[in-house]
């Protein structure tokens, strides 16, 4: 597969590496390999942040010969150097759909006309890939959103929105790793730590992974929720495989 | 060790940013004005990687529990040790029980406390740098004590100060680049970019600056990509929003200028109101 990919300078310190615009697996896993490829060269930099259809390369000095950093990058990308490919996995990630916790669900289903039952069953069938975490720490950017629950975002964010709500915005779903305010519609919670900065890893799962949501009851979710604060549960995770 | 009796408006402790998480959504963070902490640590022979307390318009009294040395730069605050005066840009001898504290707004929005030997707060992700969720707290908050490096042995203050560049806190140009999607725009809106004057709204902080005019655009969204501390984004509704250090890693409006490192910093001094206008670096 080739993929057109366009270099720009982007300010002073760092170089913008496009796909084309679009939300697509290949182009996800075209970037995972050049990004790894990236990592396991001897190019100096801070930081890469990974997109949809981007990668921006960060470096800690102003970049004065752009010619030549352009020609470097394309170099490690067309090098057929083996890289170790990460290990990918489908994190299962327990989600409860009460009303209580989906403030949502109610005017989702009214205005769709869809049972709150179906919105449930569409939400928890796909295996969702994360394409990238951005936007807050932990916030997986998921695609695989069943089109019949595709629903505007709120015309006003909400000020509160709590941890680990789970909920759909525009053609996306995702769930907010801390509270925050948010404009997404809150279809339920799940107990799962999105983001710990005192780990080591701060996120369990990283792009290229899947997940894939299980409804829970009320009574799981406070059990779990009390598995975590005292270091008992384990995500459930599979291999993924391509 | 420096015991917080009033944290003021808005400090928190800064270094040159968290740096190799953006793979987990983490914005950089960092100080907003780095030529002013610069200038503070290399006055104190530190390296430039030490944390400071960046102060936002005054307002916090600081009791020193050991004796050491520091320095202020950036904006002036008026500041004063046990309520005499101090120099800005200079180093002050610090006693125990010293009490610090600031007085009249005269420029600037935010100055810099180094401390000989820097601040010793935990290293969380690579950086003191303070941020939601990440560090414990966002913010410096009454009665915090905040850790300082042991002293060092030798003990010297000077009277000199070192002057600055004026025009770091007067001059109302911020010297840019294009950004990514630069060419979206047309001929009229690029010349209305770099002849027009811009003031700064009230909604401006660590993460960004939003500007009071309209840009009227009906350019097409963005599929969210990367933005950079210095991303100038213009919204939909013609809004343009300067992101600043803590701004996210990833954002969906264009991004049609990207200004200087040095333009950062000049606007880090700037706050509601202010005149700015942008002009396209000669490269």
């Amino acid at each position: 597969m080739t993929n057109q990919i366009t270099y720009k300078q982007f300010g002073d310190n760092a170089i913008l590496i496009e796909w084309k615009p679009i939300i697509d697996k290949n182009i996800l896993s075209d970037i995972i390999t050049y990004k790894e490829k990236i990592l396991q060269s001897d190019l100096e930099y801070l930081d890469i942040i990974q997109a949809y259809n981007s990668l921006t390369i960060v470096f800690n000095f102003k970049v004065n010969n752009v010619k030549n950093k352009i020609f470097k990058l394309q170099s490690i990308y067309s090098s057929i150097l083996e890289i170790e490919k990460k290990t990918l996995y489908k994190w299962e990630i327990p989600v409860c759909y009460d009303l209580d916790f989906g403030i949502d669900l109610q005017e989702i289903s009214k205005k769709l006309k869809i049972s709150i039952d179906e919105i449930i069953k569409l939400h928890t069938t796909p295996n969702y890939t994360i394409f990238f975490i951005g936007f807050l720490p932990g916030f997986f950017y998921l695609g695989g959103l069943n089109k019949k629950l595709f629903f505007h975002r709120k015309s006003t964010p909400r000020l509160h929105v709590d941890k680990g709500t789970v909920a759909i915005g525009g053609m996306q779903t995702g769930i907010y790793p801390n509270n925050s305010a948010g404009g997404w519609n809150s279809i339920g919670k799940t107990p799962i730590d999105f983001f710990n900065a005192d780990k080591e890893n701060p996120c369990f799962a990283k792009a290229g992974d899947e997940i894939k949501f299980r409804s829970i009851s009320k009574e799981e979710f406070y059990q779990i929720e009390k598995d975590i604060t005292v270091n008992v549960f384990k995500i459930h995770k599979t291999l993924k495989y391509d | 060790m420096i015991k917080v009796l009033k944290a003021g408006f808005y400090s928190t402790i800064q270094d040159k940013g968290r740096f190799g998480f953006a793979s987990f959504g983490v914005p950089f963070s960092g100080v907003m004005d780095a030529y002013s902490a610069d200038l503070a640590n290399s006055i104190l022979n530190n390296p430039l990687t030490n944390a400071v307390l960046e102060i936002t318009f005054g307002g916090c009294v600081l009791k020193f529990l050991n004796t050491t040395i520091i320095c202020i730069s950036g904006a002036d605050f008026s500041p004063k040790l046990n309520d005499k005066p101090i120099l800005l840009n200079s180093k002050i001898r610090v006693q125990k029980d010293d009490v610090l504290s600031f007085g009249k707004i005269n420029f600037g929005v935010r100055c810099y406390l180094a401390i000989s030997g820097g601040i010793d707060s935990p290293i969380i992700l690579n950086s003191r740098s303070q941020f939601k969720n990440v560090t414990f707290s966002f913010k410096i908050n009454n009665g915090d004590i905040i850790p300082i490096k042991q002293q060092p042995k030798e003990f010297f203050s000077s009277k000199s100060s070192i002057k600055i560049r004026k025009a770091h806190f007067s001059s109302e140009i911020l010297e840019c680049n294009v950004g990514p999607e630069f060419d979206w725009l047309s001929t009229t809106q690029k010349e209305k970019l770099f002849t027009d004057n811009f003031t700064i709204s009230k909604n401006n902080n660590r993460m960004g600056y939003q500007l009071n005019e309209i840009l009227n655009n009906k350019l097409p969204q963005l599929l969210t990509s990367s933005v950079l501390p210095g991303t100038v984004q213009l919204t939909p509704s013609g809004k343009l929003i300067l992101l600043t250090r803590d701004c996210q890693i990833t954002g969906g409006y264009p991004r049609i200028l990207q200004l200087s490192e040095n333009s950062i910093n000049r606007l880090s001094q700037k706050t509601t109101n202010y005149v700015i206008k942008f002009t396209l670096k000669v490269i």
